[in-house]
């Protein structure tokens, strides 16, 4: 078969009118949702702070104490906490760039508390709150939003992996490490974070693969805030995130993500099935991204305020707060504690964060190479006699 | 007609150029559409040409570029875009074993008039992989045209050529330079796409240099003037086919040479440029051609950017050096 010159060739049917540039049927770019597929969210609690049975999840949560509760607030609170203070960081001129995780509070915390200290954490760039569930200092988190590192913990120290930037990397990453503690027969299991922009990527696809494949004890948890910037998830997606593990060959499911006692059920479960050797899972936590992408969007330029109040009517902290009230489980004295608590959080990591001394020249040298490069020696004395050529200009 | 705009805006304005007068021009890239672009480069264009024409993609760059391909073979010319440098990455297998490559491999029955725009350099704060400068990469990879424009008339004509070129098209887009203004003439007759400039005319050492680079080492040589130099500055303007020709004009008069990028110099355009240039001007050569770029480590954090790229002092340290043989 000869291949034409596409340049070249008569169209035989127009391929204008497929540019959409002559209005025929098909201009549609986006798939619709499929009609009757609306998926089963589970939910423990509801927007009103109610707790409403589950046959098959509430054994996840059933010897929960009220201390324990009274644990998934504060944690929930001091995340909001922080997460505000880099923001006003961000504006302040501290930080060059702030990712909020604002409304994410609960599939973070509750997610991250499934984990055991053993587990190990795979995060995008915005798992604030799991950070603080791993025990890593939050204003560790800073330093790469202020610009003297590229990421400011050690992730061995907590199981908690650097931030990844790039979307949907850390998927396979996860994967592989999974593949590994399989090998060598641990019960540890993994968990790797992702958002609904990043379930389009290549890298996720294959994470899929390799982990059903492998049979990995990996937790693929993806938290779907409904906006990957300003694409709202139906461009990424024509089926519910959580149905695509089924033609994977593993479970897929959807929580409530604005549900802290929900998520942690299942991820529980999920975490369980890992350790057990059942392989792969998949969550979707449902919840929505109250702030902008980052600092540098402006989200009124693609959606409504409407949106967001419905939104804000689901809140994870106001319904776990009517809960605790409701059963009394919590009384004003814990509730004006944690708000102390909550403002000196907030004075540490400021005063933290403006404390956090700019990262001396010779750093751009540092960590290139495990052994050294020989270039990189050259490269670095060359930095050092131009630098010290100031140095002479000064004091002479 | 002569407006002043910035970089940002004549690149908007050739595509929205592109897209009136070809209609099987499209764009497609992530938050293309209704945000405009993260950098605002594509504002207005989904509004006024639609849904079907100005492509809000799924986040994933292998599949943005690869349906392109796919959408070429069909007889439409994709402008795509990469959101920023550190995520073409997805990408860079579909970009060199096929957009590269298919052309040869149909014996040149096929052509991929594809543009892929990617707004690179650093010098803006950023965190990590949105400041690099891949060109090199790229470069590396016959079949490919690479191209970075300095300024908002170059930016607008060279887009315009891009976008008419039956090659496929590496647009790298100076970031930091997005918001700079210059005059743009519509009307205008631009020369060839892949033909250097000279901005500056001198006598004492080349400057060359592509993208944000060139106002730099016009700045260094504003700077050099004061010291009785008379630096010529070389607008390269593309890095693959790189014009020799007028580098080795302007070295066979000044006989000296420095050029200038952001991305390291270990493998980098320049030392492509300082072999052809000493093969091709060996007698002519006062100095050793010298290069001035990142060095060989990943790019640093934002607070530590201004000691990696180049900067005036660094230019003129490489001047007063090339000057002292």
């Amino acid at each position: 078969m000869t291949v034409e010159s596409t340049a070249a060739r008569t169209p035989r049917r127009s391929a204008g009118s497929k540019a959409g540039t002559t209005g025929t049927k098909r201009t549609r770019t986006t798939a619709k949702k499929d009609a009757g597929t609306e998926p089963q969210l589970v939910q423990l609690l509801t927007p009103e702070g109610k707790r409403v049975k589950n046959a098959e999840y509430d054994k996840y949560v059933a010897g929960i104490t009220p201390e324990e509760l009274r644990g998934l607030y504060r944690d929930m609170v001091l995340t909001r906490r922080f997460d505000a203070e880099a923001t006003s960081l961000q504006r302040q001129g501290e930080l060059g760039l702030w990712a909020s995780l604002l409304g994410q509070e609960a599939a973070q915390i509750g997610s991250g508390r499934a984990t055991r200290e053993d587990d190990y954490v795979f995060p995008t760039y915005r798992e604030h709150g799991v950070a603080w569930c791993r025990g890593v200092d939050p204003a560790n988190l800073l330093g790469m939003f202020r610009g003297v590192n590229n990421g400011g913990w050690d992730p061995n120290s907590n199981n908690f992996q650097l931030y990844t930037i790039v979307i949907g990397s850390q998927t396979l990453h996860a994967t592989g490490y999974a593949m590994g503690v399989a090998k060598d027969g641990a019960d540890s299991a993994v968990i790797a974070y992702f958002g609904d922009g990043a379930s389009s990527q290549g890298d996720v696809a294959e994470s899929f693969t390799f982990s059903a494949v492998y049979n990995a004890p990996v937790v693929f948890f993806c938290q779907n805030n409904q906006w990957a910037i300003s694409e709202p998830t139906e461009k990424q997606s024509r089926v519910p995130i959580y149905q695509r593990a089924q033609g994977f060959g593993f479970p897929g499911v959807r929580v409530d993500g604005n549900d802290v006692l929900g998520v942690l059920a299942v991820t529980r479960w999920a975490l369980e099935r890992a350790r057990s050797g059942e392989g792969p899972t998949l969550v979707e936590a449902f919840t929505y991204r109250m702030g902008a992408h980052t600092t540098s969007d402006d989200p009124t330029r693609y959606r409504g305020d409407e949106e967001r109040q419905a939104w804000e009517a689901k809140d994870p902290i106001l319904r776990l707060r009517r809960y605790l009230e409701a059963s009394n489980h919590a009384d004003d004295g814990f509730f004006a504690e944690l708000e102390t608590e909550s403002e000196a959080l907030g004075k540490r990591v400021r005063e933290a964060v403006r404390a956090m001394p700019d990262p001396d020249h010779f750093a751009i040298f540092e960590n290139a190479y495990a052994d050294g490069h020989a270039l990189v020696d050259e490269e670095r004395a060359q930095f050092a006699a131009y630098q010290a050529s100031f140095a002479d200009e000064g004091g002479n | 007609m002569a407006d002043k705009m910035a970089l940002a805006k004549a690149i908007n304005e050739s595509l929205r150029r592109a897209l009136e007068s070809d209609p099987k021009v499209l764009i497609m890239g992530e938050d293309v559409g209704k945000l405009g672009g993260v950098f605002r480069v594509t504002d207005g264009l989904q509004k006024d040409f639609g849904e079907s024409r100005v492509i809000d993609t799924p986040l994933a760059e292998s599949g943005i570029v690869g349906t392109a391909i796919g959408l070429a073979l069909r007889g439409y010319r994709p402008v795509v875009e990469i959101q920023f440098d550190g995520f073409v990455f997805p990408a860079y297998d579909q970009i060199v074993t096929q957009l590269a490559k298919m052309h040869a491999r149909s014996l040149g029955k096929v052509k991929l008039p594809v543009v892929v725009r990617i707004p690179y350099g650093g010098g803006i704060g950023a965190v990590e992989h949105h400041s690099e400068s891949p060109e090199a990469l790229f470069a590396h990879v016959a079949g490919l045209k690479i191209v970075s424009p300095s300024n908002a008339s170059d930016a607008y004509w060279m887009m315009q050529q891009a976008i008419q070129s039956d090659d496929p098209v590496i647009f790298f887009e100076p970031k930091r330079r997005y918001w700079d203004k210059g005059e743009v003439n519509t009307e205008a007759i631009p020369g060839p796409l892949h033909k250097a400039q000279v901005v500056r005319e001198g006598t004492d050492l080349t400057l060359a240099a592509y993208g944000p680079m060139v106002k730099l080492c016009q700045e260094v040589a504003d700077a050099a003037a004061e010291e009785g130099r008379n630096l010529e500055v070389l607008d390269l303007r593309s890095v693959s086919p790189l014009d020799f020709d007028s580098i080795q004009a302007s070295v066979e008069k000044t006989r000296r040479l420095v050029v200038v990028h952001e991305a390291p110099v270990f493998f980098g355009s320049g030392a492509e440029i300082a072999a052809r240039i000493t093969e091709r001007c060996f007698y002519h050569l006062e100095a050793p051609v010298l290069r001035v770029g990142g060095y060989h480590a990943p790019y640093p954090p934002a607070r530590l950017e201004e000691e990696y790229l180049p900067n005036l002092d660094r230019v003129l340290d490489a001047v007063d050096r090339s000057l002292a043989y």
